[in-house]
């Protein structure tokens, strides 16, 4: 049995983790945070010369044409790291909608730049506070233009073009808009986490081209980003559980290092465990992925929950083992915590995940 | 990435199934597993498998030969039971001797007493039981009080030892006790191994929550062993009795009844306020988190095997295992129940019924989360031993034995 990332896939991962520490990523997360920028841009091109925005795209669309098994190590760095770049909307969804998407010419248009960074994508899914289904979607096509609204478009603001559900008859599919087309408005939202960008986008009749026309389509291109947004949650995961253990060696009360309570020490193997599940999952999420695996619905929904409980409690326990301090503007907790809250929204919500992973098993079962 | 084995790994695969093929009937399905009719037939059939895996060269696996083993690599074992479990074969009994006693009389017995005592322990002749916790000394077992004496080259054990898993029924056991109370908790152990028909020992079974009894109580009044059996030097006891809590927690694993599975099934069959239970949205999100954690359970192990397949030593994953998988049976224990309303109360005693599945796992949910290091303890050594936080402060460091105070006091 060989379940387990290879050799090269860790080299590539260190080498990620070294990068993103070197350049201090964190730190910008808290610059984009506290500042009116969108995102750092000087990190995004130095993650674009490292190749990684080109990791999954075939040679022929100049990519690297690596699998998803590199792209999972990246994101659990970048997640790790906080990263404040368009990635995981540029490269999970809007880079997958297209290479999915059967059209070979819009492949030659856009992969290249999607692979050298000229361009940023992203999804323009969300219309409402309920989740988006087949039956409340109301952005609509008719003929090539579009119109309706979208809302947290996560990096809708520096996006060159959207991937955007929308209904063309009785069918909800997904639709290319380039952000320069008459008829696209954007407008930047306010939100728990200012270190990564989102807006609201009105389309007016703006010109589409139309990428896949099923619903189907739809739960593709979320089940695959699942498994990348599950590892970016990993890695933020990792990052609190191992900020907890460190702050909690060196902070004394009582007469000894707080870390030596049990009830600070249960709380450590809590998140671990946490933790190790979130992994192991992820893995199979990966595998599934990498493989075009029939278990990827199951598969992608089980990394995605498990990822997001697992970020969830080490992020908000992280706080809680920092006391006062964690609840500070100054300590780096709330940055993840922040972040924790992004990344459980930007897919689907845990009911709704959950919900998928039911579904997908009564599926399965009834083969 | 994949699930597959290597030639080598394929090879030994196909081995193992072919024997067991020929020896073994197949499982019709899932919950088609071997049941005895009673302990004293179940111990029969247990012993006559064991003599056919010993004379098929499947006893022991990771043993040396010489005493009965095979030398397999840990990951044919873990293929092998990969392999077993797929057979109805007989099972239990002989865990606590193979996997605790004979590691550590391998590492602490003479050449001569290694001959003697390891190959029937292969062949299933002689079962043996571990007698380390008592009444004041659980999860702080390195506070046994039962007595050791030295007089000559004779030792006089006086005390009282509790949980042991079938004393009653073996031939030896390994023991710990105290041999000097007057220095440090950890310093004054020493490690033996007994004759279990000794005059002076006597076995009482412990009546569980379950109403069975599958542990006993052991007292030692005046029993004589001879200095030629203590294992390790004296005052070496705790170091001796690490090479098995090692060993147990390896051994302790998966909590075994009702799963995902078998609530899943029962979810999409149960009627609940009118509807099928599967419809309502509390119990599928129950369900989503059960999913979670058996699969979680799942790849961790996989990726476990994957360094034993390359020849590494496994990670601390497996360490969450227990914990998980005990809180999760004792919730889908409950759950089970509750979807029966007020009739889940009941008791049945049918074979195979729904209902005795998860009553068999409300109570025995309640033992997994305790035996062989309470879920407290577990995130004791997590905390420790994976993540190196320090130990907790202890209010009996460098008092003699003596001067603790103890039990419920």
């Amino acid at each position: 049995m060989n379940f387990e990332f290879s050799a090269d896939q860790m080299q590539l991962k260190d080498i990620a983790r070294k990068f993103l520490e070197k350049e201090d990523a964190v730190k910008r997360a808290r610059n984009v945070l506290e500042g009116e920028e969108s995102f750092d841009e000087n990190l995004w091109q130095q993650i674009i010369e490292m190749g990684f925005t080109a990791t999954a795209i075939p040679e022929e669309y100049g990519g690297l044409g690596l699998g998803y098994l590199e792209l999972c190590v990246i994101a659990e760095e970048l997640g790790r790291s906080l990263a404040p770049t368009p990635f995981s909307s540029s490269v999970y969804l809007a880079t997958e909608a297209i290479l999915n998407s059967g059209d070979d010419s819009l492949k030659q248009n856009y992969l290249p730049s999607l692979a050298n960074g000229e361009k940023i994508g992203s999804f323009a899914h969300s219309e409402s506070n309920t989740s988006p289904t087949e039956s409340n979607i109301q952005c609509n096509v008719s003929g090539n233009a579009l119109s309706g609204k979208k809302i947290a478009v996560v990096d809708g603001d520096i996006s060159n073009f959207f991937v955007v559900s929308a209904k063309n008859g009785s069918n909800v599919g997904l639709y290319l808009v380039d952000a320069s087309s008459d008829g696209v408005g954007i407008e930047r939202q306010p939100t728990l986490d200012p270190s990564r960008s989102h807006a609201s986008v009105i389309f007016e009749n703006a010109a589409c081209h139309e990428l896949q026309s099923e619903w189907s389509s739809v739960t593709n291109l979320l089940d695959r980003a699942a498994v990348l947004f599950a590892f970016e949650q990993l890695g933020g995961a990792e990052a609190c559980m191992d900020m907890a253990k460190e702050y909690a060696m060196g902070r004394y009360a009582f007469g000894r290092s707080i870390a030596s309570f049990q009830a600070i020490k249960h709380k450590l193997a809590d998140m671990y465990i946490a933790v190790e599940l979130a992994r192991s999952n992820c893995y199979y999420g990966a595998w599934a992925l990498s493989t075009d695996a029939p278990e990827l619905p199951t598969a992608a929904a089980t990394a995605r929950v498990s990822a997001s409980q697992a970020f969830h409690e080490c992020s908000k326990e992280n706080i809680q083992t920092h006391g006062g301090m964690g609840f500070t503007w100054e300590f780096d907790c709330h940055l993840y915590y922040r972040r924790c809250r992004q990344l459980a929204a930007n897919i689907g919500s845990q009911a709704i995940w959950k919900d998928k992973l039911i579904s997908s098993l009564e599926r399965a079962n009834q083969i | 990435m994949d699930f597959n084995d290597t030639p080598e790994e394929a090879k030994f695969r196909k081995e193992a199934y072919d024997w067991l093929k020929a020896n073994a009937p197949l499982k019709e399905g899932p919950k088609d597993s071997w049941r005895a009719a009673s302990e004293e037939e179940g111990l029969k059939e247990v012993k006559a498998w064991q003599k056919k895996l010993h004379d098929g060269g499947w006893a022991c696996l990771h043993w040396p030969k010489q005493y009965g083993g095979r030398e397999s690599t840990p990951i044919e074992r873990v293929i092998w039971g990969q392999e077993v479990s797929k057979f109805k074969v007989p099972g239990g009994y002989l865990e606590i001797g193979q996997g605790m006693a004979g590691p550590v009389m391998m590492m602490y017995a003479t050449e001569e007493q290694k001959e003697r005592y390891l190959p029937p322990l292969a062949t299933g002749e002689e079962i043996w039981c571990q007698l380390f916790s008592e009444p004041a000394a659980g999860s702080d077992v390195a506070g046994i009080k039962t007595k050791a004496e030295l007089d000559g080259d004779t030792w006089t054990i006086n005390g009282q030892k509790v949980w042991t898993s079938g004393a009653h029924f073996s031939d030896y056991g390994i023991l710990v006790t105290r041999s000097d109370p007057t220095v440090a908790k950890h310093k004054g152990l020493t490690f033996f191994f007994v004759d279990m028909k000794s005059p002076g020992i006597e076995v009482k079974p412990i009546k569980q929550i379950s109403g069975g009894a599958n542990f006993n109580e052991v007292y030692f009044t005046d029993v004589k062993i001879p200095d030629s059996q203590r294992l390790g030097a004296i005052g070496d006891g705790w170091k001796v009795s690490l090479t098995t809590l090692m060993n147990e927690r390896l051994a302790v694993g998966d909590a075994s009844g009702p799963d995902f599975e078998e609530a899943f099934s029962l979810a999409r069959g149960q009627d609940l306020n009118g509807k099928l239970a599967i419809e309502n949205d509390a119990v599928r999100e129950k369900l989503a988190d059960w999913y979670c954690q058996q699969s979680g359970l799942k790849y961790a192990k996989y990726r476990n095997i994957s360094a034993l397949s390359r020849g590494e030593t496994p990670g601390p994953q497996s360490s969450i295992t227990k914990i998980v998988s005990g809180n999760k049976l004792q919730e889908i224990a409950n759950f089970g129940l509750d979807m029966l309303d007020s009739a889940g109360i009941l008791r049945t005693d049918e074979e195979g019924a729904d209902q005795s599945m998860y009553q068999y796992g409300f109570y025995g949910a309640a033992g997994i989360r305790i035996a062989g290091g309470t879920d407290e303890i577990l995130k004791n050594i997590i905390s420790e031993q994976v993540l190196g936080m320090p130990q907790d402060m202890r209010a009996d460091k460098g008092l003699p034995f003596n001067e603790i105070p103890t039990g419920n006091k």
